[in-house]
């Protein structure tokens, strides 16, 4: 849409074109990432009937049922004494956030088509802003999960302040796949049935209903390819302390997957993002 | 050079589109046809390419050697016919999509309104929706916020402002979404046609808006179907036809120019045939044995034509001119004025006739042709076979543009010698008739 023209030198357009400005641009367009993000928190609870308090409903329900079903009927040990609902839900939060926001982000794109076909803005920001719901959703559910916590008298440790640097890893570690798969919808749209797949069956293959200290030491190298168990983990660390001690090995290795996906993700969207409006 | 705001060089862009082909609907066909379909988008996606719906694929450039300059200031319209490329045009001036080939650049900020309202949510109210807006066509919130109440007194909803937009008329909504757009700050401001929505008042504030918008001095890219608009806003027009530039000058000009394009497009029809002549193309010619759309009044008027004949005896060629009104001003007969017939011997012919120069109104002329016994049965007819305008007819060098526009017919009649006035006796003196 609006193209700036501070040093005077004049915008060219042509094929194949690098946009040498799209990192300033993302920058300079930083008021619409806030504007389209406030449009989805303020359209989320629009005309129902009780509103945000179904951001507390969601977590929690979930949280009940993996604690009957893998604390109390399949038995799992949880993390040194820290009471099982309180394990399940350190679990939970990181992985709800990681999967809404791989949901929402993959389809916003072809959910802005109108936008994407009517106005230029770097489209990175599309995915970007719905990051902002699900972390508004996060701390809702962190909001229970204190009281969860005051309720079973679990105390932090220090290692809680390291919390919203784990909040940042589980949206870094959604945004490489999701933006990926955002640019994948846009031409194929076969992706996205694929998605919701992935997040149903990412639920139980990621250590969220069950401690990943389940998972035998010599495959805990190999299990932490998702990132997700680097991810959880280190929030069960933050939040139960010295409970549940972090695999370090392992989540070098999440980290680095982190990394590699979403420079991948990147390249990805910012390699086909030009054509979308031709492909939408 | 420096004041060049807008220069594109060769610009091109190509589709690929898929069609569907021509083939049987039952059963095994559709499923063998889905077979195929899905294998090869397979490929495709192996290959990363983008899928394509259809049977058939093939290119298909929307814009094809597009060269132009706009100065800064300049307030230019684009017109052409629906699918001569102008859309893609503007989607490429707005950096929506990239060109194929060639280059634009640009100097200055762009704004562009390829529709009003972009991005409107229905769940919030006018006031979010003005700031949605705002930051989705560029604006940023400062700005918005400094214009609000101004944007709110243009669209005349002010006590609705606090209303879910889903609530509002649809006039109520386009004003709103007019409102804003029409309060963007940008050197360069590219439309596409905005004035479509409305009521007729909507649209005159929207048109007066529009000219205080180019008087201010800014650089105006308007693209519109209303010709009146175009030509009440803009002095310059660039009109599109096939993805290329088919004519760049004086609104006037192009006015006349689209309404021709627009014909020709529809001038690709099939002739059809008589029972024994069929006539198969029909030529403006120049001078030079060039086909043309232009004729120079005053010149001879050549026109060349291809027609097949099965040798029957007696035929005639026969032409009826009209003019921009459709009604018929000229007609010529080659068996009733000049005792020709068709050949007699069968084949193709091609037949160049000369007509005399007329002083013809500069505007539109289309000449319709038959084959047939004159006065006693038509073979082969077709109406409107030839179209083409006159420029400009200034007969002597009258220092004005004789146009059929005018209301005073197609033809600038001329002396064959000098005007005379000789005095006659008042009325009064007149001699009275003598009695017997």
């Amino acid at each position: 849409m609006s193209t700036f023209d501070q040093d005077n030198r004049p915008l060219i357009l042509e094929a194949g074109r690098a946009d040498h400005q799209y990192w300033i641009d993302l920058w300079r367009y930083r008021e619409l990432f806030f504007i389209l993000a406030w449009r989805d928190v303020a359209v989320r609870y629009k005309q129902t009937v009780i509103g945000v308090v179904w951001a507390f409903v969601r977590p929690f329900m979930t949280m009940v049922v993996f604690t009957v079903v893998f604390g109390s009927l399949a038995k799992l040990p949880s993390e040194g004494s820290a009471p099982y609902a309180v394990m399940v839900f350190a679990g939970l939060l990181p992985w709800t956030m990681f999967a809404s926001v791989l949901t929402e982000a993959s389809v916003s794109v072809i959910g802005s088509a109108n936008l994407i076909s009517k106005v230029y803005f770097p489209r990175l920001i599309v995915p970007l802003s719905t990051v902002m719901v699900a972390l508004i959703d996060f701390l809702v559910s962190l909001a229970i999960l204190a009281g969860l916590m005051l309720w079973y008298g679990v105390v932090p440790g220090w290692q809680i302040l390291l919390l919203p640097v784990f909040v940042a890893l589980a949206l870094l570690a959604a945004i490489g796949p999701a933006i990926w798969a955002a640019s994948l919808i846009v031409k194929y749209r076969d992706f996205r049935f694929i998605i919701p797949f992935v997040t149903q069956i990412g639920l139980y293959v990621s250590p969220v209903g069950f401690s990943s200290k389940v998972v035998p030491e010599h495959w805990q190298m190999l299990y932490s390819i998702n990132p997700m168990v680097g991810v959880i983990d280190g929030f069960r660390w933050c939040i139960l302390g010295g409970d549940s001690p972090i695999h370090w090995p392992g989540f070098v290795v999440s980290l680095v997957v982190i990394a590699v996906m979403l420079v991948w993700g990147a390249h990805a969207f910012r390699r086909s993002e030009r054509a979308f409006a031709d492909m939408i | 050079m420096s004041d060049v705001a807008i220069r594109a060089e060769k610009l091109g862009k190509k589709f690929i589109i898929g069609h569907r082909a021509e083939e049987g609907s039952v059963f095994v066909d559709v499923l063998s046809r889905g077979f195929r379909n899905a294998l090869r988008k397979g490929a495709d996606m192996l290959q990363g390419r983008a899928m394509v719906e259809g049977d058939v694929v093939e290119e298909f450039w929307a814009l094809r050697d597009v060269d132009f300059e706009i100065r800064r200031g300049e307030v230019v319209s684009i017109i052409g016919h629906n699918g001569a490329g102008k859309t893609t045009l503007l989607k490429i001036l707005s950096r929506i999509t990239e060109p194929t080939e060639g280059r634009v650049s640009i100097k200055g900020r762009v704004a562009s309104l390829l529709e009003i309202g972009t991005g409107f949510h229905p769940e919030l109210t006018g006031r979010e929706n003005v700031f949605l807006n705002g930051a989705i066509l560029g604006m940023t919130r400062a700005e918005v916020r400094r214009r609000f109440d101004e944007i709110v007194d243009f669209s005349g909803v002010e006590r609705f402002i606090d209303t879910p937009v889903k609530r509002y008329s649809v006039g109520m909504y386009a004003r709103l979404a007019f409102a804003v757009a029409a309060h963007l700050e940008s050197e360069v401001l590219v439309i596409d046609e905005v004035l479509a929505v409305g009521d007729a008042e909507f649209q005159a504030r929207c048109l007066g808006r529009m000219s205080e918008v180019a008087d201010a001095g800014r650089t105006v890219l308007f693209v519109s179907h209303n010709l009146a608009a175009v030509a009440a806003l803009t002095k310059r027009a660039i009109v599109f036809q096939s993805g290329r530039v088919y004519f760049d000058g004086p609104i006037e000009e192009a006015v006349a120019h689209y309404a021709t394009s627009l014909r020709k497009i529809k001038n690709n029809r099939n002739w059809g045939k008589g029972n024994s002549t069929s006539l198969i193309s029909a030529t403006l010619v120049d001078a030079g044995g060039m086909p043309t759309d232009r004729y120079e009044p005053g010149t001879p008027l050549r026109l060349r034509l291809v027609l097949e004949t099965s040798g029957l005896r007696g035929m005639s060629l026969e032409l009826v001119l009209r003019d921009e009104h459709n009604l018929p001003i000229g007609f010529y007969s080659t068996s009733v004025f000049n005792q020709v017939s068709l050949p007699g011997k069968p084949g193709q012919y091609e037949c160049s006739l000369v007509l005399e120069p007329y002083w013809l109104a500069s505007g539109e002329y289309c000449f319709d042709l038959m084959t047939g016994l004159t006065n006693v049965d038509t073979d082969h007819r077709v109406d409107n076979a030839l179209r083409f305008f006159v420029e400009r007819c200034s007969p002597d060098a009258i220092p004005f543009n004789f146009s059929q526009g005018k209301g005073n017919g197609a033809l600038a009649m001329r002396l064959a010698g000098p005007v005379e006035f000789t005095e006659l006796p008042p009325a009064g003196q007149e001699p009275k008739p003598g009695p017997g």
